[in-house]
């Protein structure tokens, strides 16, 4: 039997996918263990006594050869076991699970309005092209693409926190807060990571359906005497999903990203937040789980996209 | 004479006056980086133009000397970036085979994983110095240099001139260095401002979240970081160096847009003067 070949596509895909996470994983434990020197030693500093020296490579598993540890890190990985903290003796799967939840919400929140919006404002772009909406638009994104997410975050507490107490500058969120409670404490972060997505997003869902504009069955419809509008949302659209699909999830992708620093600005309890508390205190447990956990997210949202553009291909879908 | 378009002559001249300021930083700061003069965040007054940081030093003295940091570790992570990458990338498109294959597939393995979360995981381990900042993220960007190198390459190395270089029996190197290279100048050129660019957040980035220039030194990210409280007080000493960060990165886009449409206008005929 053979397999329809949209199947057979993306089943090659989420093997790559697989594959590459797998590459990921090998290439974050090397990263923190077969590096120049002495890893207990870089942890503890040139102060460390040889007994705590000793404890720790003990703690660590540094005594057994890497590609043993690397073996049974996985083997706990793959069972959920993500290891014990060095900071604080706890295990790490729990409050990592936690904290991602919290990412994702944010992540999450702020996906819902820019990927609505981006395609708006791409396609009011396209309707009045090198009109002033368009331009309009085409400035404001380059100078929010231009400005790093930092700046971006304490802008907007000056205005919308400090000056004009909108929104609250610390996002801070506990157990059983209300969801409305909690969205209202991430307002400012949710800004942020929109307006630091939107430009990029916008621009190349603009390209995009420029691209499909030039087509002759645009033409035709033009000549039909459609409205412009329903040209752009009824032709041009549906044809340009796929690339405008690629553009969103790459996006998201960065979005993962992007939330590092915007959890750190806001002191929001995110996975971004606790990896930088981690790498300061050299804690590698910890930053070993967080970085394969950003790693799998940007490769998963990568393997969407590269899923659906498959999808929205009308010659794979209907093989003769 | 060639025009100068305004967008790209502002561009050069902001650009230049950071590279400036940065070179010059001992004869123009009016005080020392980590010199405390004054009380902590006065305002802006004729003996501090932009006011004082958290703890009282002079904050353009620390703008001017952050600057020179922040855009001299950029410079020499870009200059690694584009020495590893175009080299790489250029080996990889003329040996062609499994040469080409390995090198491939490791960038594309190295791609896979966010830039900052892989600097992140690596400065857990290796104590955060200049040196070690500039190999991190000249080895992480360098990626990026060695597809767009490999991709135009590819397309040079296929040309009757290199083909007949082959054939008169030259070694890779020549190929490399005397055929391809001053025929890809142009296009790695222009990438060269983006991902100077790119580095420079990336350098203020890792600075703000502390992992990046350690203090007493000052650079632009971490003069955020340390004047981020004031913020909640109104004060926008914060506001300063991210400023300078944006205005940096916005020149030195307009430069590598004009240097792009120039030499793609060269290239299509010389027929845009």
């Amino acid at each position: 039997m053979t397999l329809h070949p949209v199947a057979r596509l993306a089943a090659q895909r989420i093997a790559l996918g697989l594959l590459l996470l797998f590459a990921a994983s090998v290439l974050i434990f090397l990263g923190t263990q077969i590096l120049p020197g002495d890893v207990a030693q870089a942890i503890l500093g040139r102060s460390a006594t040889q007994q705590s020296l000793a404890t720790l490579r003990e703690q660590l598993g540094l005594n057994e050869p890497a590609l043993t540890r690397y073996f049974s890190w996985l083997a706990g990985v793959l069972h959920g076991d993500l290891g014990i903290a060095l900071s604080n003796g706890q295990p790490i799967a729990p409050a990592l699970a936690k904290r991602l939840g919290n990412t994702l919400f944010l992540a999450g929140a702020a996906a819902v309005i820019a990927v609505p919006l981006a395609i708006l404002l791409g396609l009011i772009s396209v309707r009045y092209l090198n009109r002033w909406p368009d331009r309009l638009i085409s400035a404001v994104t380059l100078a929010t693409i231009s400005v790093p997410e930092f700046l971006l975050g304490y802008i907007v507490i000056f205005f919308l926190a400090v000056q004009y107490q909108f929104l609250p500058s610390l996002s801070t969120v506990y157990d059983g807060m209300s969801f409305g409670a909690r969205l209202h404490a991430i307002g400012l972060p949710v800004i942020v990571l929109v307006l630091a997505v939107l430009g990029h997003m916008m621009r190349m869902t603009r390209a995009a359906i420029l691209n499909v504009m030039q087509s002759a069955y645009v033409e035709t419809a033009e000549l039909k005497g459609l409205r412009p509008f329903a040209i752009i949302a009824k032709h041009a659209l549906p044809n340009a999903v796929a690339p405008v699909v690629n553009v969103v999830m790459l996006n998201l992708a960065y979005l993962v990203v992007g939330v590092v620093v915007v959890e750190v600005v806001f002191v929001y309890p995110g996975m971004g937040q606790y990896l930088v508390d981690h790498v300061a205190k050299r804690d590698v447990p910890v930053v070993q789980a967080c970085g394969l956990v950003f790693a799998a997210v940007y490769i998963g949202l990568n393997l969407v996209a590269d899923i659906v553009s498959i999808l929205a291909n009308p010659r794979l879908r209907h093989p003769r | 004479m060639m025009r100068l378009p305004v967008s790209a002559l502002i561009g050069l001249c902001l650009t230049t006056a950071y590279f400036a300021a940065a070179l010059l930083a001992p004869l123009i700061a009016p005080f020392g980086v980590a010199e405390i003069v004054g009380q902590s965040w006065e305002p802006a007054s004729a003996q501090f133009w932009l006011g004082t940081d958290s703890i009282g030093r002079d904050l353009l003295s620390r703008m001017i000397w952050g600057g020179r940091t922040t855009i001299f570790v950029a410079a020499a992570a870009t200059a690694l970036s584009f020495g590893l990458g175009s080299v790489l990338g250029f080996f990889a498109a003329v040996r062609g085979g499994w040469v080409d294959q390995v090198l491939s597939r490791l960038v594309d393995l190295l791609m896979s994983i966010p830039s900052l979360i892989s600097a992140l995981v690596v400065l857990s381990v290796v104590p955060v110095t200049i040196p070690v900042l500039i190999l991190v993220m000249g080895i992480l960007d360098s990626t990026r240099v060695f597809r767009l190198a490999r991709a135009v390459a590819v397309d040079i190395a296929v040309m009757d001139y290199v083909e007949a270089v082959r054939l008169r029996g030259e070694k890779q190197g020549w190929i490399i260095f005397r055929e391809i290279l001053p025929n890809a100048l142009s296009p790695l050129v222009a990438e060269m401002g983006l991902r100077f660019i790119f580095a420079v957040l990336f350098i203020s980035t890792l600075s703000f979240l502390g992992l990046g220039v350690q203090p007493p030194m000052a650079d632009w990210g971490g003069i955020v970081k340390e004047n981020k409280e004031g913020i909640v007080y109104g004060i926008p000493a914060a506001l300063v160096p991210a400023l300078a960060i944006a205005t940096l990165a916005i020149s030195v886009n307009l430069v590598a847009d004009w240097v792009l449409d120039r030499t793609t206008s060269l290239k299509g005929g010389r027929n845009a003067r």
